[in-house]
């Protein structure tokens, strides 16, 4: 199935399911709560988006210069950079890694590098263990998915069906109390991190003045993961990148607010190198693995290169009315929403991802929220444009080629609204049925009828 | 002030009553109304679908029909963000460039021109009703006008405002859109009703006709007494 019929399909289940529509709709009205609560305690919001916008723009834009120094710093301190320009490499190089190391298993905290890549596809494959670390992420491994949403993996499931599932796989016993739930999956998950040969981690930012990786968590999990296995690995996007450190100081507090509706998480974590001589912890060895996989193409288009500021809070996901009524797994893609709908087309293929775009009204909430204050939904309308003229359906072209020689002539136009009058009796015979020409609308809502006198004839019979 | 009123297609076609409250508030202020003959459309259907090539032409004509106006008023927030922010990015390194931001500086949303432009809130109307105000999207985001609605209906005898919850959620028109996903469109434009409902108004009020459209399509199939009305007529009423 293409990912156009895929789509059509799965959002016909999706926009009526009114369960999901439920669900969704709680679990995003508490996040908005919390959400504005933290974007009140900041002095002035919209100043600190402009700085973050400002912080994102020296960065992206002078990327080159930003990830040598980034890479230098690792490198001084003992850490092994490795380039990555497409999936399949970044998926070769952790493999030589894990293949260097005769690992058997693999721990890995919360990346959607990982599911952009395809990891544990090519670990499991390769014979390896692998376990997800993360609590939602954990939980969607479980149960074979992609994640349904870049910040809350799992936000569609209630807490009855994740206590079957941790039954059913970890022979635990029912209940559906958060906090025991937590427990069963900690307990399940202490013994890995023990074992695993091998600690993988993506990261949240990537601080090209020292060398460092920012990992930003609730659960401890990513700590856990980077400190105790012999070999760490992080696989890290090149837009992650910030200029100074003191950004993060804007930053974190920033993907906090927007991203869970918390003043800072729970863990904030800083990674500068393996470990150090006379350092009694810590990973004996560190890879990390920059990824571009198309991202210096969306570097390359100057309209649309604000879309690598995004720092992945999911801002745009939980305002989307889109996103809200079709949900994540809808959009067949690693990163859904607004923001996938924007960057999906230019990572995978605008022909192929053209109809994410489409699938948008354009309301703007998302871009009204956007920290980074990325314009997503006039990039929609720009990927509009672009797959419109790359590749135009012939049926749309005519008519709009139509609509517009009706539109610049007057009275085409007054001839094509008689004609609709006449018409518009016989479509109501027909209405929601096949013969309906407007069925796609008419099957769900009614169509106003045609006023006998239109505007312009009042105006005319008036003067 | 003479005030070129562009009534956009739909209104033209489907919802005069909202074109003709339009010109009776703008004359009543003591303001010469035109209407061209030539404005039709103003070309979004196509700009929105992606086709730019074919909604200039349609673009290039309501510029020409608008480029001597002192004024232009638009009734729908929608059309009125087409030609404020969009004609610019259409015409972008174009002949037509110059005139587009021309005319772009000189054109207001309805609501918007009244209250900022000419400063004025109270119409002396008056409408007993207890209603609900729906934010379009483009007049909201694309155009900024939170407030110039609000402060009209503040003004209007015995109205009520009570706001929804969901009042700067899309309704899920979207022009092509809800044509092209109807499924989508449909659950957004229930979620906009269940909110409406919850305030037990009888009114939606909006400035965008084309919302009311796809709002008062759903209310009519499930039956709902609730009613949509556009902005100008509750101003018109005395």
């Amino acid at each position: 199935m293409t990912p156009v019929s895929q789509f059509l399909k799965d959002a016909r289940v999706m926009a009526a399911d009114l369960r999901h529509r439920k669900i969704i709709r709680t679990a995003l009205g508490n996040y908005e709560i919390a959400r504005d609560k933290r974007k009140a305690s900041f002095q002035d919001w919209q100043g600190a988006r402009q700085l973050a916008a400002e912080t994102k723009w020296e960065a992206v834009n002078h990327l080159d210069k930003h990830l040598e120094s980034f890479a230098a710093k690792l490198e001084a301190r003992g850490t092994k950079v490795h380039w990555a320009s497409t999936a399949e490499q970044a998926r070769e190089i952790v493999l030589g890694i894990v293949k260097d190391k005769k690992a058997s298993s693999v721990i890995k905290s919360k990346a959607m590098t990982s599911e952009e890549i395809h990891l544990n596809d090519a670990l499991e494959h390769a014979g390896l263990k692998v376990v997800e670390s993360d609590l939602g992420e954990l939980i969607v491994q479980l149960r074979n998915e992609a994640p349904y949403h870049i910040v809350f993996p799992s936000m569609h499931l209630t807490r009855d069906e994740i206590s079957e599932l941790f039954q059913r796989e970890l022979g635990s016993a029912p209940t559906n109390d958060p906090e025991e739930l937590t427990m069963i999956a900690r307990r399940a998950l202490r013994k890995k991190y023990l074992t695993a040969d091998i600690g993988i981690t993506g990261a949240n930012f990537a601080i090209a003045e020292t060398g460092m990786i920012s990992i930003t968590e609730n659960e401890g999990n990513a700590r856990l993961t980077a400190a105790l296995p012999k070999t760490m690995i992080s696989l890290v996007g090149i837009e992650k990148v910030l200029p100074k450190l003191e950004d993060l100081a804007l930053f974190l507090p920033m993907l906090a607010t927007m991203g869970t509706g918390q003043a800072l998480t729970c863990y904030n974590t800083m990674y500068g190198g393996p470990r150090q001589p006379g350092e009694t912890d810590g990973p004996q060895e560190w890879h990390v693995v920059l990824l571009d996989n198309h991202r210096t193409e969306l570097l390359a288009d100057a309209e649309q290169r604000d879309a690598l500021h995004c720092i992945r809070c999911g801002a745009c996901l939980n305002v989307c009315p889109i996103f809200r009524n079709v949900g994540g797994h809808t959009y067949g893609t690693t990163y859904s929403g607004p923001i996938g709908s924007v960057i999906t087309p230019h990572l995978r293929g605008l022909q192929d991802w053209k109809h994410l775009s489409s699938a948008s009204s354009l309301c703007g909430a998302c871009t009204e929220t956007c920290p980074v204050k990325i314009d997503l939904h006039h990039h929609l309308l720009h990927n509009r444009r672009n797959a419109a003229k790359g590749k135009p359906s012939f049926f749309e072209k005519l008519t709009y080629k139509i609509f517009a020689m009706a539109a610049s002539r007057p009275t085409l136009w007054k001839t094509g609204l008689a004609l609709a009058r006449i018409g518009q009796p016989i479509q109501r015979l027909v209405k929601g049925t096949a013969l309906d020409p407007a069925k796609s609308w008419t099957k769900t809502r009614d169509l106003p009828p045609l006023a006998k006198e239109s505007f312009k004839d009042w105006w005319r019979n008036r003067k | 002030m003479t005030i070129t009123l562009f009534i956009p297609c739909f209104v033209d076609a489907l919802f005069p009553r909202a074109g003709i409250s339009m010109v009776q508030v703008l004359e009543s202020l003591g303001h010469k109304v035109v209407c061209p003959e030539g404005l039709t459309c103003c070309g979004q259907p196509p700009f929105n679908s992606g086709y730019w090539d074919e909604a200039r032409p349609v673009a290039a004509k309501v510029l020409e029909q608008l480029k001597g106006a002192e004024a232009v008023v638009i009734g729908s927030g929608s059309c009125g963000a087409m030609v404020k922010k969009f004609y610019p990015e259409l015409f972008a390194s174009r002949p037509e460039e110059e005139t587009a931001k021309k005319v772009a500086a000189r054109t207001w949303e309805f609501s918007d021109f009244l209250v900022s432009k000419l400063g004025v809130t109270d119409l002396g109307a008056s409408f007993p009703h207890k209603v609900t105000f729906h934010d379009g999207c483009h007049g909201l985001r694309e155009l900024g006008l939170k407030k110039p609605p609000r402060a009209l209906l503040g003004a209007v005898k015995g109205l009520e405002l009570v706001e929804m919850a969901e009042a700067e959620t899309c309704c899920g028109f979207g022009g092509t859109f809800s044509a092209k996903f109807p499924m989508i469109s449909t659950a957004m434009g229930e979620v906009k009703c269940a909110s409406a409902k919850e305030t037990n108004a009888e009114y939606i009020v909006s400035n965008d006709s084309s919302c009311l459209m796809h709002i008062q399509g759903l209310l009519s199939r499930q039956g709902s007494p609730l009613k949509t009305i556009h902005l100008a007529e509750v101003l018109s009423q005395k």
